[in-house]
């Protein structure tokens, strides 16, 4: 009996192990093939198969044309141009909100709230049929602030995050700062900010990674060679060089790059944010 | 004292204050775009057309978006998505499950799985095309392990074919994240009702039915059916890999054409709408379903706390015979 234990726990335990390699190589697989060509000279890429890795593992003249090609510096600068004012933004504006909203009561607050749950319903590429009339009467197309002001005003998700995490700040901590002879700003600024920090980050971080790789309406709006962002750089390939696989591929990990050094150093916060914003929603 | 020195008023300045800028940007970006799309839907026009220049045209573009043999079978396709969608939460709980166990290396496991999901949409567009293409990664893998090359469909030309692969690109794409999500859910149930479960020799497939399965059972629902709403917008796979050909024309890609190609913006919006009313439908009976379903819950959740009563109560038994 204690045999057939003993065997059964092996078989799930190899089961396991199975399916869990299983599934991690094929999420990994196509980057992996997209690694190996980018390392490849165009001859090699020619000659030997897709799967086989490259013979020199530091050829990097594939990312080095692929960068300039795509003009990758550029799209770079524009892109941390359009996330750091987006997020700032979309902080200071959603963290308020979240204050004024979870503080008091008010004719209208949960008014605003289901505007705000009904907004999250309406798919945003959907919506760009009508703004985008809007954003052409304002003259905000082809403009770099312009994508970054729309990109502020479609933002939910990060409210929720906020109003979640306001909930569990102890409302006697603004009483003693009123009784203290504190205004509402500054029980914004000096207690609620510096407490919602965590929040902040992991918003951060979410939308972070929204904004970066954000490209339907960066290729509507944003038209011009020089105001594109990463994402959007990486049309540059489409068409004449759409065989060049082992420049694309470079292209392709360069602008994922980022997002994987993201990744590795804030694995924890991405996580409960991923988790914190869908119990909610 | 002056109205603006007293507490409400204090209130209401910061209320105002805080409340002004975001309630313009969405507005803004979202209710006057609303509006004016609903208005739309009832004018043949396009971006250019003067206002006076708009010609009504009543329900015509509503009757079209169910006549036109292209919007029609674009809204079809959903079905592809709404089956893959179903699939990779079935995968994405099976993974959950697995991984909440005690695993080596359960953190790269989890790490590989979700990383899929922070890589832009046409970054993953290129990685398809380069990996479908004929005799490229797939076909090579495939036969790796013993098919003919011949035997092979083009993945991304053949209709039999090509909208399950790009289906399996957008369950690539998202089952780490729901794997993430899930594994949050099972880990917030109490640990010591594991270890009540296999102290009285419950095995782990009884441990996933019995524990897991009921705690989670919200967020599985609110996922399954998030899922058929966005399977019903399926837009980024077709749109970055195919552009939409060869039967690959998602309702969303159709429309995203009609508007800013052909710029039929009357159209558009009226498939826009239509899409809309469907949501707002799921929605409703989501709200619906869910009423149902935690009406349920509560006689569940009784029995639920009756079963870890009881288990505790026989553990403390067990300790004290021990003695």
């Amino acid at each position: 009996m204690k045999i057939i234990n003993a065997v059964k726990k092996q078989i799930f335990n190899i089961l396991k192990y199975f399916f869990l390699i299983f599934f991690a190589l094929v999420a990994v697989v196509p980057v992996v093939s997209c690694v190996f060509t980018a390392f490849k000279t165009a001859d090699e890429y020619q000659t030997t198969s897709v799967i086989t890795p490259p013979s020199n593992w530091l050829n990097f003249d594939n990312f080095v044309k692929a960068f300039q090609t795509a003009n990758m510096g550029r799209a770079f600068l524009n892109s941390l141009i359009v996330m750091v004012f987006v997020l700032a933004v979309s902080v200071i504006v959603g963290t308020q909100l979240a204050y004024v909203l979870n503080r008091f009561e008010f004719l209208g607050n949960k008014l605003i709230r289901n505007l705000f749950l009904f907004a999250s319903l309406l798919p945003s590429i959907a919506m760009q049929v009508s703004v985008y009339k809007i954003m052409s009467s304002l003259e905000l197309v082809n403009h770099l602030y312009g994508y970054i002001i729309m990109m502020c005003g479609t933002d939910v998700i990060s409210i929720y995050i906020f109003i979640q995490f306001m909930e569990n700040i102890s409302p006697s901590l603004d009483e003693s700062a009123i009784i203290d002879g504190a205004s509402y700003f500054q029980i914004y600024w000096k207690i609620i900010r510096p407490l919602l920090r965590p929040a902040v980050v992991t918003s951060c971080i979410l939308k972070g990674v929204a904004v970066y790789n954000e490209y339907y309406c960066a290729n509507l709006y944003l038209m011009d060679k020089r105001i594109r962002t990463i994402s959007t750089s990486l049309y540059t390939f489409v068409g004449p060089m759409g065989s060049q696989y082992n420049l694309i591929c470079a292209g392709v990990l360069i602008s994922l790059f980022p997002a994987l050094v993201v990744f590795i150093l804030c694995q924890k916060q991405i996580y409960s944010g991923i988790t914190a914003g869908a119990v909610k929603g | 004292m002056k109205w603006h020195k007293t507490r409400k008023g204090q209130q209401a300045i910061v209320i105002v204050c805080f409340v002004t800028v975001p309630l313009l940007l969405l507005m803004l970006f979202t209710y006057i775009p609303f509006g004016q799309m609903v208005q739309y839907s009832f004018f043949k026009m396009n971006y250019l057309t003067p206002p006076d220049k708009r010609e009504f045209v009543g329900f015509k573009n509503y009757i079209d978006v169910f006549t036109r043999d292209d919007c029609f079978k674009a809204l079809k396709l959903s079905a592809y998505y709404c089956v893959g969608a179903l699939f990779q939460l079935a995968l994405a709980l099976f993974l959950a499950t697995i991984l909440s166990f005690k695993v080596k290396g359960g953190n790269v496991f989890k790490g590989m799985m979700f990383f899929p999901y922070l890589i832009s949409g046409i970054a993953i567009g290129f990685i398809f095309k380069f990996f479908y293409t004929r005799g490229f990664v797939f076909d090579s893998i495939l036969q790796m392990i013993g098919f003919d090359l011949e035997n092979l469909p083009y993945w991304l030309k053949d209709q039999r074919v090509n909208n399950w692969s790009l289906v399996a690109t957008s369950v690539w794409r998202y089952f780490g994240q729901n794997m993430v999500l899930f594994i949050g859910a099972i880990m917030s149930v109490d640990a010591e009702l594991y270890e009540a479960a296999s102290l009285d020799g419950a095995n782990k497939l009884q441990q996933f039915r019995h524990i897991i399965l009921p705690s989670i059972k919200t967020i599985v629902t609110l996922n399954v059916i998030l899922s058929i709403t966005g399977s019903l917008s399926a837009f980024e796979p077709p749109y970055v890999i195919t552009g939409g050909g060869n039967g690959t024309g998602t309702y969303f890609v159709i429309m995203n054409e009609i508007a800013h190609v052909t710029q039929k913006v009357g159209l558009a919006s009226a498939m826009a709408v239509v899409l809309l009313i469907i949501i707002f439908v799921c929605t409703i009976l989501q709200k619906a379903f869910f009423k149902y379903v935690f009406r349920d819950a509560d006689s569940t959740d009784e029995s639920y706390s009756a079963k870890k009563a009881r288990k505790s109560r026989m553990r403390l038994g067990r300790k004290e015979s021990g003695r």
